[in-house]
């Protein structure tokens, strides 16, 4: 593949926000990496825009993460307690989830990471599988951890867990040591 | 057993054929490898030509459970994995006997985690453990001397293995 010239973040936002204006909620730099909130109901359009008009042609990895916030966790008084440094501003719980697309352009050699915002009471987020199939088990990944649900996914059941598993182990509100009895051992 | 060499040349010897049994047992033990971390690294070292494990007669790794009688479970067993470990275990004929290699499999070691069991004896019978991240070949070695000693022994109670469980340093 010939190597192009990497388009830079001024000229990636530049055309974003040509495309698709108010869509783009919020742009950010940490660590020279660029990064973009975009709104959720439009994640399809964007990734497919990128992927055929800015070369953006490889799905490095999608990924979820739960931001809840301690305030949230009215259940669990202890955690009241601590100081929350590391996290100054409350979240909402509408926002509670994140989902995370790490676009890759193998031509211009750039990257360019994508945020999308997910609610917390009804987590549910449109699958980008039908521009990437490469996001089919990454997103398989983010339900069986998050439960997020992926619209559009053509086979999204938990990858890593059993089935029949009724938890997200990767929500910051699930214990660290599992639910006692959740995964039955055989008999001795 | 003895040797009797009074009537003559030849000799002969004075056994029970349970003595004898269990000689021939504990001498040609057929490892099921069941590796599935690390430590299967390290029991490979334990099959291969420095720490030969042919100088006990187990070298003979059966990828059977049906044709083995010593399960050597080498890494972290995880909840879903505990289903197969003990399909496993059920396959093997009897007599039987179980090493718990290495921490992960023995405590659930460094993974303290939803996912990991905590000790693979909370579904299997285990006969010897083996502390180490991995354990070297040699420690493999002693549990094996030790699964010797435990046969040789037959149903009695062996002073320095206890009553079940051993633990190799």
């Amino acid at each position: 593949m010939s190597g192009g010239i990497a388009l830079g973040r001024d000229k990636i936002e530049e055309r974003l926000r040509a495309s698709f204006g108010d869509a783009i909620l919020s742009v950010d730099e940490v660590d020279e990496q660029f990064s973009v909130e975009v709104k959720r109901d439009r994640i399809v359009e964007i990734c497919k825009f990128l992927k055929e008009e800015l070369e953006f042609n490889y799905l490095s990895d999608l990924c979820g993460a739960d931001m809840l916030n301690f305030e949230d966790m009215s259940a669990r008084k202890a955690y009241l307690a601590i100081e929350h440094e590391h996290s100054p501003k409350s979240i909402p719980h509408e926002e509670r989830f994140l989902v995370i697309y790490q676009l890759t352009s193998l031509k211009n050699k750039e990257r360019l990471r994508l945020k999308v915002k997910v609610d917390g009471d009804n987590p549910v987020c449109p699958s980008i599988t039908s521009v990437f199939r490469a996001a089919d088990w990454c997103e398989r990944e983010a339900f069986d951890m998050y439960g997020i649900d992926f619209e559009g996914h053509p086979d999204l059941r938990r990858i890593y867990m059993p089935e029949e598993y009724e938890y997200y182990p990767l929500r910051k509100d699930f214990p660290l040591m599992g639910v006692p009895g959740s995964l039955p051992l055989p008999r001795k | 057993m003895a040797v009797n060499r009074s009537n003559g040349d030849e000799g002969f010897l004075t056994t029970t054929v349970e003595a004898l049994f269990n000689w021939s047992l504990k001498n040609s033990l057929w490892p099921m490898p069941l590796g599935i971390s690390c430590c299967a690294i390290e029991m490979m070292a334990f099959a291969g030509p420095r720490f030969d494990v042919s100088r006990f007669g187990a070298e003979v790794f059966r990828f059977s459970p049906r044709q083995s009688d010593l399960l050597i479970v080498a890494g972290t067993v995880t909840y879903k994995m505990a289903k197969v470990v003990r399909k496993i275990y059920d396959q093997m004929p009897d007599p039987k006997w179980v090493i718990s290699m290495g921490v992960c499999a023995s405590s659930g070691g460094m993974y303290r985690s939803y996912s990991v069991v905590q000790g693979i004896d909370q579904f299997v019978p285990v006969d010897v453990y083996v502390a180490g991240c991995p354990p070297r070949p040699d420690s493999l070695l002693k549990a094996l001397m030790l699964i010797q000693k435990k046969i040789q022994a037959g149903g009695k109670v062996v002073p320095e293995l206890g009553q079940q469980k051993v633990l190799v340093e």
